[in-house]
C-alpha cells in the first residue's frame, strides 16, 4: 500500500528514507497521503495508550507523542509529532492495520521469513522468540520482518509481505511476498519440536497477537472473523525450540 | 424474586469453534473464552426466555444441580457477563429486534 508522506523539514524527510530504506519509491500511485506538521522537541510526551476512533468518515488517531487524521474516502490525513521516526511509524502501523481488517488480513506481532517460495510466520508476545529465530534464519531464507507480519488474504489464501516495522534485530525486512504456508505460535524448551494445537487455541492465539486499536464494532467484528477465517485454512501449530539455527530443519 | 430476562449483546463479535464460544467485545478487543455453563446462558439468551426458564430447562438437565443454587449461580454469572458487555440483563423482556443476532 503506497504511502506518500509530505514534510517542509527536510531532515525529517531524509530520517524517513533512512528507516524505511527498501521500502521508498518513487511512484504516481498512492493510497494514503500524509502532511506531517512538526512540533518543537518536548512538546508531545509520554506514554499514554493509543486511541482510534471513527467520526463522520474520519479516522482519529491519538497517543501521547502524536495526533493524526485520514480519512479513508479522500486518502488523505495528516499527522502532527515532533521530528522522530517512531511517533510516524506507529501511526502507519495503525493505519495500514485498518485498511487490512477491511480486506480480511491483518499486522501480526510474528517474525517472517520466505524458505523455498513458501512464507511462514512466528508469532509471540515479547520474549517469546521472535528475534531469536529471525537471527538464527539460514543464508537461503529470506526475511520479511523480525516483529510485525503484514498479511494480506487472496482468494486462494495468504500472503506475508515484508516490512519496515523492525524488532529488536533492527534489521528491515525485504521488501517481498509469498504464499503463507504456515504459522507457528513460538515457545522455547529443552528440544525443537513441532506439536498440534486446537483450531480454537489457534484462533485465540491469533487474536492475542493480532495488532488493531480501534474502537470500532464493524472492524473488531472483521478482525474476529478474518482470524477464524486464516486458522480454517492456515496450519497453525507451535513450534518448540532450543535457541539454536537446527530449530530451522523443521521450517522447509 | 422479580423475573429477570438476558439478551446477547449485538456489539459483540462471536464464534463457536470446537464447542468453545469465543466472544470479542467491539468496546476494547477483548477476548472471552466461555465456559460451558457461560455458553448455554448465551446461546439461550434470546430477551424473552425468563433466566429461570432457562436454568430449569437448560442447565438443571445437563448439570446435576439443584434449581435453586443453580439459579443463583446462573444470575450471578449474567450479571458477570452484563458486567462485560457481553449480555443484557433487564427484569423486563428485550424488544425482539434487540435480543437477537
Amino acid at each position: 500500500m503506497p504511502v506518500r508522506v509530505h514534510t517542509t523539514d527536510q531532515s525529517f524527510l531524509e530520517m524517513l528514507q533512512a528507516r524505511y530504506t527498501g521500502f521508498v519509491s518513487v511512484s504516481d500511485r498512492v493510497e494514503v497521503e500524509f502532511d506531517v506538521e512538526l512540533d518543537r522537541p518536548g512538546v508531545n510526551a509520554g506514554d499514554a495508550a493509543v486511541e482510534v476512533r471513527l467520526q463522520r468518515g474520519r479516522w482519529s488517531l491519538q497517543r501521547g507523542d502524536f495526533r493524526a487524521e485520514w480519512e479513508p474516502a479522500s486518502h488523505r490525513g495528516w499527522i502532527r509529532q515532533t521530528a522522530n521516526p517512531y511517533s510516524i511509524d506507529a501511526v502507519l502501523r495503525i493505519v495500514h492495520s485498518l485498511v487490512l481488517a477491511q480486506e480480511g488480513g491483518f499486522l501480526l506481532h510474528s517474525a517472517s521469513a520466505i524458505r523455498n517460495g513458501r512464507a511462514f510466520l512466528f508469532a509471540g508476545v515479547s520474549g517469546a522468540g521472535k528475534t531469536t529465530i529471525s537471527r538464527l534464519a539460514p543464508p537461503d531464507a529470506t526475511l520479511l520482518t523480525d516483529e510485525i507480519s503484514y498479511v494480506r488474504k487472496r482468494e486462494d489464501g495468504y500472503v506475508a509481505f515484508g516490512t519496515p516495522f523492525t524488532g529488536e534485530l533492527a534489521k528491515l525486512g525485504e521488501n517481498v511476498s509469498a504464499p503463507i504456508a504456515a504459522l507457528y505460535l513460538l515457545a522455547q524448551g529443552p528440544e525443537n519440536r513441532i506439536d498440534a494445537i486446537s483450531p480454537a487455541d489457534a484462533a485465540r492465539s491469533l487474536l492475542a497477537n493480532t495488532l488493531f486499536f480501534a474502537e470500532d464494532e464493524q472492524l473488531v467484528e472483521a478482525v474476529f472473523q478474518s482470524a477464524f477465517e486464516f486458522v480454517s485454512r492456515v496450519p497453525v501449530s507451535r513450534l518448540t525450540f532450543v535457541p539454536d539455527s537446527r530449530v530451522w530443519e523443521l521450517i522447509r | 424474586m422479580n423475573k429477570l430476562f438476558v439478551a446477547r449483546n449485538p456489539r459483540v463479535a462471536a464464534r463457536s469453534l470446537d464447542g468453545e464460544m469465543m466472544i470479542m467485545s467491539a468496546r476494547d478487543s477483548t477476548l472471552f473464552t466461555l465456559n460451558k455453563t457461560a455458553t448455554i446462558l448465551w446461546q439461550s439468551a434470546d430477551g424473552t426466555t425468563p433466566l429461570d426458564e432457562i436454568v430449569q430447562n437448560r442447565i438443571c438437565t445437563e448439570f446435576e444441580v439443584e434449581r435453586e443454587v443453580a439459579l443463583q449461580d446462573a444470575e450471578a454469572l449474567a450479571r458477570e457477563l452484563a458486567s462485560h458487555e457481553i449480555l443484557q440483563i433487564s427484569e423486563h423482556p428485550f424488544p425482539p429486534a434487540g435480543g437477537s443476532r
